[in-house]
């Protein structure tokens, strides 16, 4: 079984809808989406949820009233500014318990936290597996890992060749998790510097864990300067440059329909096909 | 010699975990008296580190080896720290793997064979 | 007067929107910082092209054991919620990028054996691009714990003018460090389903923090008012468009800001940082009738 991480460093390149058009064209795989924070990809594949679990979090702190005293030793000790004259910030709250220890009156209570929500469901292109952290909760990291570890008791279950992940932005801990045992990370960037400044640090991570990496220019006709650019980079680092995708408004016209853009009759659909092709071959599947 | 063995159950017929860090329990045989006892893992939902705590409830046992699966960087560094053996190939139940461990068909681990999925440490070497 | 640009999907455009903001208000006379809060990823020296001057490097504060003092009670390790303390039969072993400098291993240790020590999570670079004031932070890579980062940055706000903070994109700690405390909140979106879906979690979070909030819909098209709807529905302005031109995009790419993409620009940031100003006014007026 083979797994396919696509990330991107800067996010807005489209990673989404390429790992969402990779639905349609691959056969026997699950799919993932480990963009727990801002996750998109049921946008275009409208899944039908067959499980739902939550996701605990590190427990929270609330004071109680009764007991208090106002002696103020919480807010004194508390780094985070959570604690204002007996009030708890629950986004603030960073879980570290020292003012639950300290309080000599025992007046502080532990609260538990739903950190967020995972879901296995079916898409008519196969089962998918995604998730939902809430605002401001930490552990993305581990949230990804059980996203991951679901998908692969799924894989194997249902016999399936290939898990295709639709991976979180930036270089943290999040993406370290995604691309854990991955098999190939497919990089989407797009021809500006922004993107580029972002696509060697993405290279460095990769580089580091010693992942297969390939690169797909999205919008390369944007600025073909760049994107020369860009494909040097890839020579230089050894990198296959796996696709380049034209600017097409289809894309957009796609998700208000709430599918993959290869389902629409556009030139991207050729780039795609072309640029899935190359994958499938740096996968051996 | 105490061994450990990671397990998804309290008894020596459980079904072992291979996961270090989060799995249920760790069964623990006493070779000497031939006694078990099932130590519950409450580090099973830490946010992070839940290796690090597992490592911790080893050396509080007094645990001298334990047989698992997967075993990250900083429970590794931390098992090696508290000087406990770690061997890898837990299967099948907690005593088919006490028996093939006895037989010496187990291999001791001395780095790490899991990710750790929570960033970089400077010790950290990348496994594949 | 703080104004924070954020997002809830990347890619939106809110180093554009910030840039652009920071350089119109500098170039009609205010006195003006930008401030990069988005240190996993920053980009907005390649729009503003500063000059640094100055480096700093910023630490969180993790415990270092004085091992003569130490007794090896286990207490640290007992109360860390983060596990990054284990203390086995003759050592403490310190696991730094655990540890969330909550200061509680120092405080618990019944024989004041734990010191505080330093670990370096980045560093924040200062200086100038023209008369404006520019700080950027950038993340040590493989540091988990960004906000102590965020909030370093933070501190260099100026004190007399405006204060522009680009935020990194999404909900998460680093986004809420840098929106909580703002006057008031920029959210960028493009008229996608996706930036829709993230733009009513963006919305979430600025409401939690209690930071009144608008909208500037950057690459708009035709999308049927998705956006515009969005905002009715909740009661969100509608502050600013930016349209899906060639020309921006491709001066984007090259790291030219708006202002100088297009003509015009100046004055349409000039008439959005006025309206931002009017908004808080009556949100301080008003808001506690709501």
């Amino acid at each position: 079984m083979k797994e396919l991480t696509v990330i991107s460093g800067k996010g807005g390149t489209g990673k989404t809808s390429v790992t969402g058009s990779f639905a349609v064209l691959a056969e026997k795989h699950v799919l993932v989406d480990c963009d727990v924070d801002a996750a998109n990809l049921h946008l275009i594949l409208s899944p039908q949820v067959l499980h739902r679990e939550s996701f605990p979090g590190m427990p929270r702190v609330e004071i109680v009233t009764e007991k208090c005293t106002d002696c103020g030793l919480c807010q004194e000790l508390c780094r985070y500014d959570t604690i204002v004259d007996g009030i708890v910030d629950e986004i603030s709250c960073e879980g570290c318990l020292v003012c639950y220890h300290a309080c000599p009156e025992k007046a502080i209570r532990l609260v538990d936290n739903i950190a967020g929500e995972w879901y296995i469901s079916k898409t008519q292109y196969g089962p998918m597996v995604h998730a939902r952290l809430g605002i401001a909760q930490e552990n993305s990291g581990k949230l990804v890992a059980e996203v991951r570890r679901r998908a692969t008791a799924l894989a194997q279950e249902q016999d399936k060749d290939l898990i295709i992940t639709d991976g979180p932005p930036g270089i943290g801990c999040p993406v370290i998790s995604a691309l854990g045992g991955s098999n190939l990370a497919l990089v989407v960037v797009e021809p500006t510097l922004s993107s580029i400044h972002d696509l060697v640090r993405v290279l460095n991570l990769t580089e580091h864990f010693k992942i297969q990496t390939a690169v797909c220019i999205n919008k390369w006709d944007i600025n073909p300067e760049n994107t020369i650019e860009i494909e040097e980079i890839c020579q230089n680092r050894k990198v296959t440059l796996a696709g380049r995708l034209r600017y097409d408004p289809a894309v957009v016209v796609a998700a208000m329909e709430g599918k993959p853009v290869v389902r629409l009759p556009s030139t991207i659909a050729g780039d795609i096909e072309s640029l899935w092709d190359c994958v499938r071959q740096e996968l051996g599947v | 010699m105490k061994i450990a063995v990671s397990a998804s159950g309290s008894s020596i017929d459980s079904a072992v975990d291979e996961r270090f860090g989060r799995c249920a329990y760790f069964v623990v045989f006493d070779e000497k008296t031939g006694d078990t006892e099932a130590i519950l893992n409450d580090g099973v939902n830490a946010a992070e580190g839940a290796g690090i705590k597992s490592a911790g409830l080893m050396l509080r046992n007094n645990v001298d080896l334990v047989v698992t699966g997967r075993v990250g960087p900083k429970a590794m560094q931390a098992l090696l720290a508290g000087r406990v053996a770690v061997y890898t190939g837990a299967a099948g139940t907690v005593a088919q793997t006490i028996e093939q461990y006895r037989k010496g068909s187990l291999n001791p681990l001395g780095v790490p064979n899991a990710r750790s999925h929570n960033g970089i440490s400077s010790t950290e070497k990348p496994v594949k | 007067m703080i104004i924070a640009v954020a997002s809830g999907k990347g890619g939106t455009g809110k180093t554009t929107v910030a840039t652009g903001l920071m350089l119109a208000l500098r170039d009609s006379g205010h006195q003006v910082a930008y401030l990069d809060c988005d240190v996993e990823e920053p980009n907005g020296h390649i729009f503003l092209e500063p000059q640094c001057n100055e480096s700093e490097d910023i630490y969180i504060e993790v415990p270092e054991i004085e091992r003569d003092k130490c007794t090896l009670c286990g207490k640290c390790a007992e109360l860390c919620a983060f596990n990054a303390l284990l203390v086995t039969s003759d050592n403490v072993i310190i696991f730094h990028e655990l540890c969330h400098g909550c200061g509680g291993c120092r405080y618990f240790c019944p024989v004041q054996a734990v010191r505080p020590g330093q670990k370096k999570i980045g560093i924040i670079d200062r200086g100038t691009a023209g008369q404006a004031v520019f700080v950027r932070g950038e993340l040590e890579v493989g540091t988990v714990l960004s906000p102590p980062l965020v909030n370093a940055v933070k501190k260099n706000q100026i004190s007399r003018g405006v204060n522009v903070l680009d935020a990194p994109p999404g909900t998460s700690c680093p986004a809420v460090a840098t929106v909580r405390g703002a006057d008031f909140c920029i959210l960028v979106t493009e008229p996608t389903p996706f930036g829709l879906h993230d733009l009513s979690l963006a919305a979430q979070m600025a409401s939690s923090l209690g930071v009144p909030c608008g909208v500037v819909v950057n690459k708009a098209g035709d999308s049927r008012g998705l956006i515009e709807n969005f905002c009715l529905q909740e009661g969100l302005p509608l502050l600013m468009k930016i349209p899906l031109s060639r020309t921006i995009a491709e001066a984007g790419s090259r790291g030219v800001p708006l202002n100088r993409a297009e003509a015009g620009w100046d004055q349409m940031l000039l008439n959005l940082y006025s309206d931002i100003e009017g908004l808080i006014m009556s949100e301080r007026a008003y808001g506690n009738q709501r």
